[in-house]
């Protein structure tokens, strides 16, 4: 890198991933790989479930990141991390991040039953779900992740998800861990910010970053980003903090937009009606109302 | 020193003598009072190990991969349903060949739902790609934790010793527990091993189409591990004054009929055939110790100058019989292909097997000329 | 990462996958329908473009940026964020 530049960078410069890794073009998941590497460093141990950043981490004899990595089964996320940490420490290196990666089908769903004991054990490792709405990796099947009246190939229509995306955030919020934050790609810096206060505390840190999918969520690739901040900006995807279950911070970005700005984009809603969006807009609207109070 | 432990507080021991550095807890009847006792060690300082509850067997063997792929010395224990969930995990320890330590004690998996003594549990793993050892006393239960671990971190493979549930697991003995110093004598630390390291950073368990390579550098080290589980138990033979072998023999040289079987039943078989010498029939017994890898050539010269041979299983595979039948069948093939074998089962869900239940057993295989499919034994009228 | 460890002979695998090489040796480039051409005049270096390609293929070069085609799978992202619109897609040439 030139150094004699007076370019600023927004966010730290050194990468810990290389290029040459097999992610679709315009992929949210490995920008949320990317950030949250660099706001770890290089000394951080990665474990990661089959999922798409399985798949991106390359087959064997590649690696795509700089970092040390294990591929575990994939109920196991949570307590593989756990192990490391718990081998890290009783070696003596307890200045190494302990980094669990998986993808919203590995937590919500599969790799919950661990995390939640990881929780409740408040075992001293960061939790990352990157959230893409769906299991992408086996091709865009649904997940508890999965909104409401989303198209997947579990969910085709007129069988659209008929159920409310499971709050991950209130779940682990229930057990009171040091830190739970919502991210978004959209928003790289503060993401970055989250990443570097989690890495601070100690205890159980859990992570949720939105993580747009130009694949499974049918729009063209060059909108990962716009369709990323139009989730915060429209008030599906609010930004915010939680400390040992009760302290909520809220970002400061408020709903400002139309929700259909944010649904047109992807083909996954091309079936919503009328009476959806409504129904969505008072499911946003309750939301900012409860995040509100909880904030005080 | 001598201690009146039971074989699962033999356990505990072993483990607090080899100095693990993780333990994954999770309780399962009969082996709970195994984590129990460990428990205890780290609470007081004694073991100097990191003790995670986990919240299912299934968590615990992937908290102590994760570990070893650190390069820590783990443990973990269960038994039937367990050892099952964690099924999956089991092929992934072996396979990331790493020098994990499992106690199993050995109990009937459910449905209809027992508690109690069977080796079916461990032997549906067979195909894991661990090494099996079976015991039959609480000391040899000490002494193989310490052997296993001197193994698995030579030959980087897994090991998993059995105890039967409750006839070994709660049955007090006295055991000797050697003094530290001649532990880390015969076990030193783990020796450098392929790590997670952030100051060389790779990636482990990546996809590939070369796996076939890895399952013949597995099955080669298998090959390898017989001789060298010998050489340890000679070792060990050296250093503590007590062996077992990969097999051991009981009146087998001059022996007519052999009953070959694993754990505790070779003790009453021993009994037995005690009796029977005295009214002039031949009788020897033929302990298997070591199942996986399984020590064919060690079985053919015990059993080389027998004229019958009766094998009792305390497991059960559906379908097809006792698996140490198949087994033993499957080595005679090579050498000696007429050598009668019969095949009883016995024991199983923890049923007693008595004396008479294997005076039957003689009596069958005496009287019957040539073996007729598995016979049963303790069934109802 | 270590490179003790080969994939031309049995003796030479590791004893498990570990992988001891980078995926750099991949040049996904090759993948690209559309191109992106970055007009330095235009760039005010914001280095937005940088911050969002998935695939670090968007490198500081001197004053500015350089893209590289070796890595870059044409996704547009970098286009599409630009607030100069200094980056333009154009189609890909076989």
């Amino acid at each position: 890198m030139d150094r004699t530049t007076k370019m600023k960078f927004p966010i730290p410069e050194d990468e810990l991933l290389y290029s040459g890794h097999t992610a679709c073009p315009g992929c949210g998941a490995v920008l949320a790989l990317k950030y949250v590497l660099k706001g770890l460093g290089p000394r951080t141990m990665i474990v990661i479930p089959p999922s798409c950043a399985g798949t991106i981490s390359a087959p064997f004899p590649f690696s795509s990141l700089k970092i040390p990595v294990l591929r575990i089964p994939f109920e196991t996320t949570a307590i593989s991390a756990s192990g490391i940490r718990a081998a890290l420490d009783v070696m003596g290196k307890k200045d190494i991040h302990v980094l669990a990666w998986a993808g919203d089908g590995g937590t919500y769903d599969i790799g919950l039953q661990a995390l939640s004991a990881a929780a409740e054990r408040n075992d001293n490792i960061i939790y990352v779900c990157y959230d893409n709405e769906a299991y992408m990796n086996t091709g865009i099947q649904r997940s508890s992740s999965t909104p409401e009246g989303t198209w997947t190939t579990t969910t085709p229509s007129p069988y659209l998800k008929d159920t409310p995306k499971k709050d991950i955030v209130r779940i682990m919020a229930a057990h009171k861990i040091p830190y739970i934050a919502t991210a978004s790609i959209g928003y790289p810096p503060d993401l970055i910010k989250k990443v570097e206060k989690a890495k601070q505390k100690v205890g159980t840190k859990f992570i949720l970053i939105f993580s747009p999918c130009p694949t499974g969520w049918r729009y063209s690739s060059e909108l990962t980003i716009k369709v990323a901040k139009l989730a915060t900006e429209t008030g599906i995807f609010p930004l915010y903090e939680v400390e040992h279950g009760e302290k909520y911070y809220l970002g400061k970005k408020r709903p400002e937009k139309p929700l259909k700005e944010y649904f047109s984009l992807q083909g996954r809603f091309r079936t919503m009606k009328e009476e959806d969006l409504r129904r969505v807009e008072e499911k946003v609207r309750k939301e900012q109302e409860y995040l509100g109070r909880m904030a005080g | 020193m001598k201690r009146v432990i039971s074989a699962n507080q033999s356990v505990s021991y072993a483990v607090l003598s080899a100095k693990a550095q993780v333990i994954a807890a999770y309780p399962i009847t009969p082996q709970s009072s195994i984590v129990e006792m460990l428990a205890n060690f780290c609470s007081t300082g004694q073991l100097h190990a990191k003790f995670i509850n986990v919240e299912s067997e299934h968590s615990a063997m992937a908290a102590c991969i994760s570990a070893s792929v650190v390069g820590a010395r783990t443990f973990t224990a269960t038994s039937s349903q367990g050892l099952a969930l964690m099924h999956e995990l089991l092929h992934y320890a072996s396979g990331l060949r790493l020098p994990i330590v499992m106690a199993n004690v050995n109990r009937a998996l459910g449905s209809p739902f027992n508690l109690k003594a069977d080796l079916s549990d461990s032997l549906s793993q067979r195909d894991t790609g661990w090494l099996q050892f079976y015991c039959e006393s609480g000391q040899e239960v000490f002494d193989t934790i310490i052997q296993a671990y001197r193994i698995s971190e030579q030959i980087l493979l897994p090991v998993m010793v059995n105890l039967e549930g409750f006839i070994l697991s709660h049955t007090y003995e006295a055991v000797d527990i050697p003094d530290q110093v001649q532990i880390n004598r015969f076990l030193p630390p783990p020796a450098p091993r392929d790590c997670l390291d952030v100051e060389n950073p790779c990636l482990f368990g990546g996809t590939t189409d070369f796996y076939i390579n890895f399952r013949y550098k597995m099955h080669q080290e298998m090959e390898k591990a017989k001789a060298f589980c010998q050489e340890c138990d000679s070792e060990f033979q050296k250093t503590f004054g007590r062996s077992y072998g990969l097999t051991q023999s009981y009146l087998c040289e001059d022996a007519d009929m052999i009953l070959v079987t694993a754990g505790t039943i070779a003790g009453t078989c021993r009994v037995v055939a005690d009796q029977y010498r005295k009214r002039g029939l031949k009788v020897g017994v033929l302990r298997v110790r070591l199942f996986r890898p399984f020590p064919s050539e060690w079985i053919c010269k015990a059993l080389q100058h027998a004229k019958k041979v009766a094998v009792i299983d305390r497991d059960f595979s559906p379908g097809c019989g006792g698996i140490f039948a198949q087994e033993i069948k499957s080595a005679l093939q090579g050498t000696r292909v007429s050598l009668p074998v019969y095949e009883f089962i016995a024991g199983l869900g923890g049923k007693d097997v008595t004396d008479e239940d294997i005076g039957g057993v003689v009596e069958q295989t005496n009287q019957t000329p040539e073996p007729g499919g598995v016979t049963w034994i303790g069934l109802l009228k | 990462m270590k490179k003790r460890y080969s994939v031309k002979s049995l003796e030479e695998m590791p004893i498990t996958a570990i992988s001891f090489s980078t995926t750099e040796g991949n040049e996904t480039g090759e993948w690209r329908s559309q191109r992106p051409l970055l007009d330095s005049e235009k760039c005010n270096q914001c280095g937005l473009c940088w911050m969002y390609c998935p695939d670090n293929a968007i490198l500081p070069e001197k004053d500015s940026f350089q893209i590289s085609y070796t890595y870059c799978k044409g996704c547009g992202i970098c286009a599409k964020e630009c607030p100069k619109g200094a980056i333009l897609l154009v189609k890909e040439k076989r």
